[in-house]
């Protein structure tokens, strides 16, 4: 059993802290994804869990050994966890198979260890390549087998897809997990791309400036973010003003049912933050019976195969409205159409009462 | 460090000690004690120099200072500096333009024959016109250093030509400039820095080139050094004027390092650069040829016709040379120049790391201090040397290691921008990784760092040890008695106008300096490497 704890941690380069008190648990085997912007601390924080950076203050506790802490560093090569660094960085003197055995002792670098986890990301057939001679591809997955090879308690992934263009980063995301679930290992995974934690990971924690702002399962991240900016930076959310009356706000959509985000209240009347999903607002044309709605105009259409995205300007709103729509539903812009609700949204009070003062 | 295995909570909670949180571990104190120790070695020439000024007799120093020669050679030297500096700026500019913007055929060819001239040295140059033309003077210092620097010029003006934006120029075509208007306003401004440079390292050699004002008997300050230190009454003199050297070239490198950091910041502005379209250059192309071919002739042509001429003609004189002593003269300076290369590579290896690895003041004072061989003319670190080995260290006097010790300080800015720029190359991310893997830090030294940068480094140490060979003032003040180096023969025989004897001398000497010259030709023209590290 690994399971990491990261407490508290406090730290940065210099004077300026990078991270301000992170705090969060990786369960044993599973995959954890720390999501967040550019520049809010994601690969210092994989730093630290490494060992390559100290920090100011906080904890990192694998199976209950502190590795950082308080008068306690465990030197990067005596805390058995691995490193997939965002470029591979694979030792560009040594071949395929003398760089995932590096960590090895001596005897057994080049022996059947090392092949076995060439086997296990499929690249047995380049075992004598030099680096300069794979793909970006192969190299994520040579770097993945490299960091598997000595059976770290924990394996980090900084980014390791980015560096590969679209087609290739699903397939070799599939790729690292499945070696990763057959290994077994703790893993935590860096990254700034929303599709890449929701798809891989067990657990996400978005961060940003240095703060944890959610830990969750991906659902739980997607349907009940923690804050207004969390929804827009994961899945993209539209955020409209309205009035909040029992179970219902009253906006430029008309009255959309809603509930309350978690701590925060409303009394009828208050003035709150609708927040909708594309995908929860559906498109009508007008007098079909298309049901309930508010009139917009299509401003512009944008077409994936599988599903488009329409914008639309709204009477009462001066912000375009985006609502994601199934492929085979075609509109042409500046045509008018209905836009509907579909299922509830989630409401943020403007400023957050303290309960007892709301009651008053 | 032992992993400690404990999680009680009061632990985790107790404040941080804010002492550990910045202690460098001990490997990387060991490394800056001895950057700071190898910074301090190389500082001993200027140092001890300055050591000795001070304890003169303050009349002394006056009446020195006073004296009404240092005014000459001062004027001497500063109009010599100033002459050719603008005359290598039009002249390497000129020819830059035309090797990079211009449709001349042979283009490549010209530009290797451009750069030949780094491989003579100035004083093996010198020996070519005196023995061959009644040229001497300050024309003779003024042709020979001109034709020997101006690739100083050439060849980073090209780098920059290829990199700066052509667009530019076509767009003040089109807001009605003339060609030369455009250029001068367009083109100019992105290629001024890396132009510049050069010029200010050519000012430098021809501050402390030695050996060919000295054949060209035109009396400059490094002449004037040596003729004082070699009249043995007047060695406080000799003390004042390297110290006035001293400051001129510090001041000289100081101002390249500057133009170099803003040449750094420029940097392009342009998106996708286009592929300049090259200037037609019609019935004028003629013209160009011609006169690339009166460059190389002067600077090449002469020098190897003077060595066809002592070579082919042999007279049976007494002044031809035995083959046994130009052997035993290439021995000693093969053996001098790799003790000099090892000296260098120690002195360089914990400042070239310190540099590459750690941005810190520390990083920069060490890294500062390397250049003071750039700086200190050889005559002037000869000098120092000799007082200090005399006053200090009497047993290392004309032993080995003090010309050793000289060379180590003189070409120490090659050896560390060679040890920087290769641990630079290694991605620190591998080092990361290695760590990770479970290699503690001096193994990550042995596996990674060091097995990535050796290449670099190594050709680093040949470029100093081949360097080291065609050095001549520091040599000619250090050496010990008895041992002749080939640069020294050559100037002693050439100095008594034993022409033929010399020529031997001169023609392995200018097949040692080719080796590096053309190699790092290319990088210096490809932008990848800076002047200063050529010659």
């Amino acid at each position: 059993m690994s399971e990491l704890q990261v407490r508290k941690i406090v730290a940065g380069y210099d004077a300026a802290p990078v991270l301000r008190g992170i705090t969060f648990t990786v369960p044993h085997g599973s995959l954890t994804a720390v999501l967040g912007p550019s520049g809010s601390g994601k690969s210092t924080l994989l730093r630290v869990i490494a060992g390559l950076n100290r920090p100011v203050e906080g904890a990192v506790v694998v199976d209950g050994t502190v590795l950082s802490g308080p008068r306690v560093h465990v030197a990067p090569e005596r805390r058995r966890i691995g490193l997939v660094p965002q470029d591979a960085a694979l030792f560009p003197h040594l071949d395929v198979l003398a760089n995932v055995g590096f960590g090895l002792p001596r005897a057994q670098r080049r022996g059947g260890k090392a092949l076995d986890l060439l086997e296990m990301v499929g690249m047995t057939d380049y075992a004598t390549r030099m680096p300069g001679e794979l793909s970006g591809g192969q190299r994520h997955r040579v770097a993945l087998a490299r960091a598997l090879a000595t059976e770290p308690d924990v394996v980090l992934l900084d980014e390791p897809f980015s560096a590969l263009d679209a087609a290739l980063r699903a397939e070799v995301r599939g790729q690292v997990r499945q070696v990763l679930r057959r290994a077994q290992t703790t893993a935590v995974l860096v990254t700034h791309d929303q599709d890449e934690a929701l798809s891989m990971a067990d657990h996400v924690a978005v961060v940003d400036e240095g703060r944890l702002v959610q830990v969750g399962t991906p659902a739980e991240i997607y349907a009940k973010p923690a804050s207004r900016w969390l929804a827009r930076f994961v899945g993209g959310a539209l955020v409209l003003p309205g009035t909040w009356s029992d179970g219902a706000v009253a906006g430029p959509l008309g009255v959309v049912p809603a509930n309350l985000a978690d701590g925060h209240v409303a009394h009828p009347g208050d003035t709150v933050d609708l927040v909708l999903r594309p995908e929860q607002l559906s498109v009508s044309a007008i007098g079909a019976g298309g049901g309930p709605g508010v009139i917009a105009l299509v401003r512009d259409v944008a077409y994936f195969g599988h599903d488009a995205v329409v914008t639309m300007d709204l009477p009462a709103c001066e912000q375009p409205v985006q609502a994601r729509v199934l492929g085979d539903q075609q509109w042409r812009p500046d045509s008018e159409v209905l836009v509907g609700v579909r299922s509830a949204g989630l409401a943020f009070t403007r400023r957050r009462i303290p309960k007892r003062l709301a009651d008053l | 460090m032992r992993p400690a295995r404990f999680t009680a909570a009061a632990d985790l909670e107790a404040a941080p000690d804010p002492r550990r949180r910045w202690r460098a571990p001990g490997g990387r104190l060991i490394l800056r004690a001895s950057a700071v120790v190898a910074a301090s070695l190389a500082a001993i020439p200027l140092t001890y120099l300055v050591v000795r000024v001070a304890q003169a007799d303050g009349t002394e120093i006056v009446r020195a200072l006073w004296n009404a020669r240092i005014a000459t050679l001062m004027v001497n030297t500063v109009g010599l500096v100033l002459a050719v500096s603008a005359a290598c700026l039009v002249l390497g500019v000129a020819t830059a333009w035309l090797l990079a913007r211009t449709d001349l055929p042979g283009r490549r060819v010209w530009l290797v024959v451009s750069s030949l001239a780094l491989a003579v040295p100035s004083y093996v140059a010198a020996f070519g016109w005196i023995a061959t033309t009644p040229v001497r003077g300050f024309w003779g210092a003024f042709l020979v250093l001109t034709l020997c620097n101006v690739p100083l010029v050439i060849l980073p003006t090209i780098a920059a030509l290829r990199l700066a934006d052509a667009a530019s120029e076509d767009v003040a075509r089109t807001l009605g400039r003339t060609r030369w208007r455009a250029f001068l306003e367009a083109t100019w401004p992105q290629i001024r820095p890396a132009s510049l440079a050069g010029v200010l390292l050519v000012a430098l050699y021809v501050l402390s080139d030695f050996g060919s004002v000295a054949l060209m008997r035109y009396q400059a300050f490094t002449w004037a050094i040596q003729v004082a230190y070699e009249s043995l009454f007047d060695r406080t003199l000799a003390a004042v004027m390297s110290v006035v050297l001293a400051a001129m070239g510090i001041a000289l490198v100081a101002a390249e390092r500057r133009i170099r950091g803003a040449q750094a910041r420029t940097g392009s502005t342009v998106a996708a650069r286009t592929q300049p379209v090259p200037v037609a250059l019609g019935r004028w192309r003629w013209l160009a040829h011609g006169g690339l071919a009166v460059v190389a002739a002067l600077s090449l042509g002469v020098p190897l016709g003077a060595l066809a001429r002592y070579l082919l003609l042999r007279t049976e004189t007494s002044t031809t040379v035995k083959t046994e002593d130009l052997l035993a003269d290439a021995l000693s300076t093969v053996g001098l120049a790799a003790a000099g290369a090892v000296v260098a590579l120690a002195l360089a290896l914990p400042i070239g790391i310190v540099a590459a690895r750690f941005r810190s003041r520390l990083a920069t004072a060490t890294e500062s201090a390397s250049y003071l061989g750039l700086a200190l003319p050889g005559i002037v670190v000869g000098l120092s040397l000799v007082f200090f080995s005399l006053n200090v260290a009497p047993m290392l006097y004309q032993s080995i290691w003090m010309l050793a010790f000289a060379y180590g300080v003189l070409f120490l800015p090659k050896a560390v921008g060679a040890v920087r720029s290769s641990i630079v190359q290694v991605e620190p991310g591998l080092e990361d990784v290695a760590r990770t893997l479970g290699s503690t830090p001096a193994g990550v030294w042995i596996r990674v760092t060091a097995r990535i940068a050796w290449p670099g480094i190594g050709a680093g140490v040949l470029l100093v040890a081949l360097t080291a060979m065609k050095e001549l003032p520091a040599t000619l003040l250090l050496r010990p008695t008895g041992t002749e180096t080939l640069a020294t023969s050559l100037w002693r025989l050439t100095s008594g106008t034993a022409y033929a004897a010399a020529a031997p001398y001169a023609l392995v000497l200018i097949a040692v300096a080719a080796v590096p010259a053309l190699l790092l030709t290319r990088e210096v023209a490809g932008g990848k490497r800076h002047p200063e590290e050529t010659l």
